[in-house]
């Protein structure tokens, strides 16, 4: 077992909460937490990587605590992809990935020729070698996120928190990050907007709805119709494709 | 400007470190009377211990008095003025994220100028002694900070609009305190002194004067340095910078009491030097990125040769009257704040 959250729980002043959250993550796993926009997903990763700090509930990794982790420590083990990276600050894209040596560092510590491969390596991994020196502010929303999973791989860190990474990029750039991620052969522990997506990529579910975990299981498990219907109010149907043998899920507008 | 490289940053700050040794020797031989170049080389030269007899003494005694006894101390205080004034203003934009950021946005100055003009005027810091006015406005400066600080948190993280409105907001209290202050001022030449070190001056620098400011610039300078990483991951953003490893709330604190130290020393010795703060950090970003490893000692030495520069203007304009140099940073910088915004907003 990698990641072992227990009984996490945590309120915002206008009373939206996330109540009494249990998550395992096993190494190698692909984990999705779904559910519908306000439902808790970031909240309960923001709690994970220390931007909220829960009321109760312990969180462990790799069988250390990670709400009392030195950030250096956390960082080193755990690298984390949000939805929105805006710079304000002129950073080309070789800058940006580097940036993702920085856990490894000491405070005297210069840039190594190591730091410079795998800069490198990392902007290879994800497409970018030729976009290295581009100013970060001029990508792209899909070459931005590139550059952002870049400096995750730069980390070095094998578990991977996500946090609706491919919010906003269109079909062929999530397939894209979604598809670098898999390949990494990292633990991962994603918030994910879109059911078919989730379907595709994740070995297990977890499911949200008004901060409380309703459901979990392995995408067969959780994509039937009822289900859906019961925690995003749609009609769909569901099928399992021929081809990838993953639930597919088709919505039904009203009137079907 | 899609693709480029940047200019190589040990070549850029050699020639950088050639430009403030020129720019010190020229600057030292400019004023009401003028000595030149290559007599103020030789001056200088004549100084440094070992080289110095190698030298025959063929200047005036007067030429040596002004450009060792005045003018050296006076350039030398610019150098560091600018230098801290430049860091200081690329510690602030790092802190709060925002390129349009420097230390007098957000009320520090007006603190420093507070404290400083009630201890020239009162008296009241007088118990620290000789660096009574340094401390004093470095109290000012910090309250200030701290104050703006604690306002402009909100579920432990810093709200930038409410950062930026509260550091206006305090500083207008500021500078109602300094108003108070100096009209009920006991004298007429306290009053004048004031002002005129409020306007921001380098005039009345001593070699004493160097000492402080040096060892505070020389201080905050590594510290900084130390911590390149730290402030280019803050630019990203709390979130993101403590996903990669940096404890977000001890390195704000830090930056605060850096910040705070060298902006409060600076003006305590030489008033409010506008919009240096603001302006070379900018200028120093487009040249070399924004990798904090560049930007702290090509700011710092842009800084220096530029408040040199604007204060051989400020007593050449109407010599042998001189203006405040503040002021014509403030008549030069002005219109470039105004144009940095629109260029924003594009």
């Amino acid at each position: 077992m990698r990641l072992e959250i227990d009984g996490l729980s945590f309120s915002y002043c206008n009373g939206n909460t996330v109540e009494d959250i249990t998550i395992n993550v096993k190494k190698g796993e692909f984990i999705g937490i779904i559910g519908p926009n306000g439902s808790g997903k970031s909240t309960v990763l923001k709690n994970l990587y220390r931007a909220l700090s829960p009321h109760t509930g312990t969180a462990v990794l790799d069988g250390e605590n990670l709400l009392k982790m030195s950030y250096k420590k956390s960082a080193q083990k755990m690298a984390v992809v949000g939805q929105e990276n805006e710079i304000p600050f002129d950073f080309t894209a070789s800058e940006i990935v580097a940036m993702g040596r920085t856990p490894h560092k000491k405070l005297f510590d210069a840039d190594t020729a190591e730091d410079v491969y795998m800069t490198h390596h990392a902007l290879e991994h994800v497409g970018m070698e030729n976009m290295a020196d581009r100013d970060f502010q001029e990508l792209s929303g899909g070459e931005k996120q590139r550059v952002i999973i870049a400096r995750a791989v730069a980390q070095e860190s094998d578990f991977w928190l996500l946090d609706e990474p491919t919010n906003h990029l269109d079909i062929g750039y999530q397939m894209q990050i979604f598809d670098f991620i898999k390949r990494l052969d990292v633990t991962v522990l994603a918030a994910i907007h879109d059911l078919n997506m989730a379907s595709l990529y994740c070995d297990r579910i977890y499911v949200l709805k008004d901060g409380k975990i309703v459901l979990s299981g392995t995408p067969t498990e959780i994509f039937t119709p009822e289900n859906i219907y019961d925690v995003y109010g749609v009609n769909c149907t569901v099928e399992i494709h021929p081809i990838t043998k993953k639930p597919t899920i088709t919505f039904l507008p009203e009137g079907f | 400007m899609s693709k480029h490289k940047r200019l190589n940053t040990k070549i850029l700050i050699t020639v950088l470190i050639i430009c403030a040794v020129v720019t010190v020797i020229i600057a030292v031989g400019l004023g009401p009377v003028s000595v030149s170049p290559i007599t103020t080389a030789k001056i200088l030269i004549s100084r440094i211990p070992f080289l110095g007899s190698v030298i025959p003494q063929t200047w005036e005694q007067l030429d040596y008095n002004i450009i060792i006894g005045l003018r050296l101390p006076r350039v030398l205080l610019g150098l560091i003025v600018g230098a801290s004034l430049a860091v200081t203003g690329v510690t602030m934009q790092a802190l709060v994220r925002n390129k349009l950021a420097d230390p007098f946005i957000l009320g520090v100055s007006s603190g420093a100028s507070a404290f400083a003009t009630l201890g020239m005027l009162f008296g009241v810091f007088s118990f620290l002694g000789q660096y009574s006015l340094s401390l004093s406005a470095f109290i000012g400066s910090a309250v200030t900070i701290i104050f703006v600080y604690i306002i402009s948190r909100t579920n432990g993280r810093i709200n930038i609009p409410q950062l930026l409105l509260s550091g206006v907001a305090v500083s207008m209290i500021m500078d109602g305190v300094t108003n108070i202050i100096t009209l009920s001022a006991p004298n007429a030449l306290g009053l004048h002194n004031a002002a005129f070190w409020m306007s921001g001056s380098l005039a009345g620098a001593k070699w004493d004067y160097l000492t402080l400011p040096l060892a505070v610039l020389a201080v905050c300078m590594v510290v900084l340095m130390i911590n390149y990483r730290g402030l280019n991951l803050l630019v990203l953003g709390d979130e993101s910078a403590g996903t990669l490893g940096i404890n977000v709330g001890r390195l704000q604190k830090l930056l605060i009491l850096v910040a705070s130290l060298m902006s409060g020393v600076t003006i305590a010795i030489s008033g409010s030097i506008g919009f240096v703060g603001l302006m070379v950090p900018h200028f120093t970003r487009l040249i070399t990125g924004g990798d904090h490893r560049k930007v702290l000692p090509v700011s710092a030495l842009l800084g220096g040769i530029l408040v040199v520069w604007v204060d051989v203007l400020a007593r050449m304009v109407i010599a042998p009257e001189e203006l405040p140099v503040g002021i014509l940073t403030a008549v030069i910088g002005g219109p470039i704040f105004i144009w940095m915004l629109r260029r924003k907003q594009r």
